[in-house]
């Protein structure tokens, strides 16, 4: 069945906590000169009609008033 | 008058909100969420928890419940909802509210009494303030993770233009970084009612405030 992977993020402008909470604690470790953090969720699916996948994020996987999402559709081999 | 409230898997306030409206002097039972028809109740409460885990957002799963469906109906046809904390995230991702629940700006659960300013009531004449009217102001507990009220700002005018804005938090109480510290919105029609703190929380003098029967007795009546 041909695969899928989801990528969604929080919208441009739209605060994001925990995005800043990792940006806030990487200098912590040594890791400096990052800005701009964003977290976001990665849903992985397989789907016998990909065609629908547009449909599919718009009604459940993101929230298109605050998340953009990207879908990525994978070989259909695995 | 006969109050419904529905219990999803990870529900876990719908036994004060059934105490709550019972408060009121109304009668109240529990709905499943697989029960598709609500036996003609006259109102309906969306309780707060973690229906469904809240597995990928905050109130996404639980919209399409059977029940859902059928508080969607009873919506439209002009019945009153009340959606309280996940019950108010279940409304807005069910597109029965405008708007959606973030994370809390400083991503900590929150679990304190907070005072809101009830915006939609009749201003109370204050002889003791001089004759101003002033805005009753309630004091509920508010226990939540994502509570942060965000709408794009021209639909944030647009409710504070339609009168929408239902409840406010006190200001400087603003536990969760909500835009324009909105606590709760209702609809355009004004029959459906979401806010994040918790009414059924506060109906017993025991704990202290007994303002949430205001709330299930406002949307009761058709103005929340």
């Amino acid at each position: 069945m041909p695969r899928a992977r989801v990528l969604i993020r929080p919208k441009e402008g739209i605060l994001d906590p925990q995005g800043k909470a990792v940006e806030r604690a990487l200098p912590a470790l040594g890791f400096e000169g990052i800005e701009h953090v964003r977290v976001g969720r990665v849903v992985e699916l397989e789907i016998d009609e990909p065609g629908r996948l547009g449909e599919l994020c718009e009604k459940l996987l993101a929230n298109p008033l605050i998340e953009d999402y990207e879908i990525e559709q994978l070989d259909g081999a695995g | 008058m006969r109050w419904g409230i529905v219990q999803f898997p990870g529900s876990c306030d719908e036994r004060d909100a059934l105490h709550a409206c019972e408060r009121t002097g109304a009668e109240a039972r529990l709905l499943w969420h697989e029960e598709r028809d609500l036996g003609g109740i006259d109102a309906v409460v969306v309780p707060g928890g973690f229906s469904y885990g809240d597995y990928l957002r905050a109130g996404a799963i639980a919209r399409f419940s059977p029940a859902m469906e059928a508080v969607g109906e009873f919506a439209a046809a002009g019945g009153p909802v009340l959606g309280i904390c996940n019950g108010f995230q279940v409304l807005c991702e069910a597109g029965l509210l405008p708007g959606a629940l973030l994370l809390n700006e400083n991503l900590r659960f929150t679990c304190r009494q907070v005072d809101l300013v009830e915006e939609s009531s009749i201003d109370a004449f204050a002889p003791e303030k001089g004759g101003q009217s002033i805005k009753p102001r309630l004091s509920i507990p508010a226990k939540h993770g994502e509570g942060r009220y965000y709408a794009p700002g021209a639909v944030l005018d647009a409710l504070e233009a339609n009168g929408q804005v239902a409840y406010r938090y006190a200001p400087g109480q603003n536990p969760n970084g909500s835009a324009r510290d909105i606590a709760g919105v209702r609809n355009e029609a004004g029959n459906v009612v979401g806010l994040m703190p918790h009414p059924e929380h506060a109906v017993d003098p025991l704990t202290g405030s007994t303002d949430g029967l205001r709330v299930f007795e406002a949307v009761a009546k058709g103005r929340g």
